[in-house]
């Protein structure tokens, strides 16, 4: 096994201790698609409002509902 | 090359490919930005001297959405005096950008970067995000998102850099 095989090899095991948490979230500019309408996961906006609140004092965490931020990220 | 040296350097590799990107620092000069929009192309550099107030949006944003009229303000009270607002749109698809705009028409440059490429430099952590560039080409503010109250805060922003770059 050359050097070059087994510093490709090493790197390639490492990559995998990361498993699904290697994989970046969606940046900022790119949740079009998490911004629309039928992404959402409860059908009022009022009631889920609310039950997100209710779940960020409880959890003492905020930005729990949707993908890094929640949303489209705006705000 | 021995194998802790090979091991090391392995995961250096890996490492570096889960780093996030750093972000823009505020006093340091300002990534350039070279984008085609529909007058033709759109670059920071060539606007250097005059301050910009550079704002990254989407058709999918609300709040962007509400920042189109009070930009469009500040261009039009600023504009004389050395503002230039430059909105880069980040939608995916070029008809999404064009439909926003002709829903919120805008009387400030518009570029386009649909790789998002030009955000990445600037690691922008939500939508919108604006960055004010003074005269000299250096970031002064970086602000996230667009609420009401935070109009005055932004158009004092711009005011003092417009104050700045007149000395």
């Amino acid at each position: 096994m050359t050097t070059f095989q087994r510093i490709g090899a090493c790197a390639l095991i490492l990559s995998t201790l990361g498993g699904c948490a290697v994989w970046q979230p969606p940046q900022p500019w790119e949740k079009g698609l998490l911004a629309k309408e039928a992404m959402t996961l409860g059908g009022d906006p009022l009631e889920q409002r609310f039950d997100l609140h209710i779940m960020n004092s409880k959890e003492a965490a905020s930005g729990s509902g949707g993908v890094g931020g929640g949303g489209c990220g705006c705000n | 090359m021995n194998r802790l040296s090979s091991l090391t350097l392995a995961l250096l590799l890996s490492l570096a490919t889960t780093l996030p990107a750093h972000a823009v620092d505020v006093g340091a000069a300002a990534p350039e930005v070279s984008l085609a929009g529909p007058r033709g192309q759109v670059s920071l550099s060539a606007l250097k001297g005059k301050v910009v107030y550079l704002d990254f949006w989407a058709s999918w944003c609300g709040p962007c959405r509400q920042s189109f009229p009070w930009m469009n303000e500040m261009q039009a009270k600023y504009g004389a005096k050395g503002l230039q607002v430059v909105g880069v749109n980040l939608d995916a698809k070029r008809p999404d950008a064009d439909k926003f705009l002709a829903e919120v028409p805008a009387s400030f440059t518009i570029a386009f970067d649909a790789a998002g490429d030009t955000p990445k430099r600037y690691a922008i952590k939500g939508m919108p995000t604006s960055v004010l560039v003074g005269a000299d080409g250096k970031v002064l503010q970086v602000h996230t998102g667009f609420r009401d109250d935070e109009r005055k805060a932004l158009e004092d922003a711009i005011v003092a850099a417009l104050a700045a770059a007149s000395h």
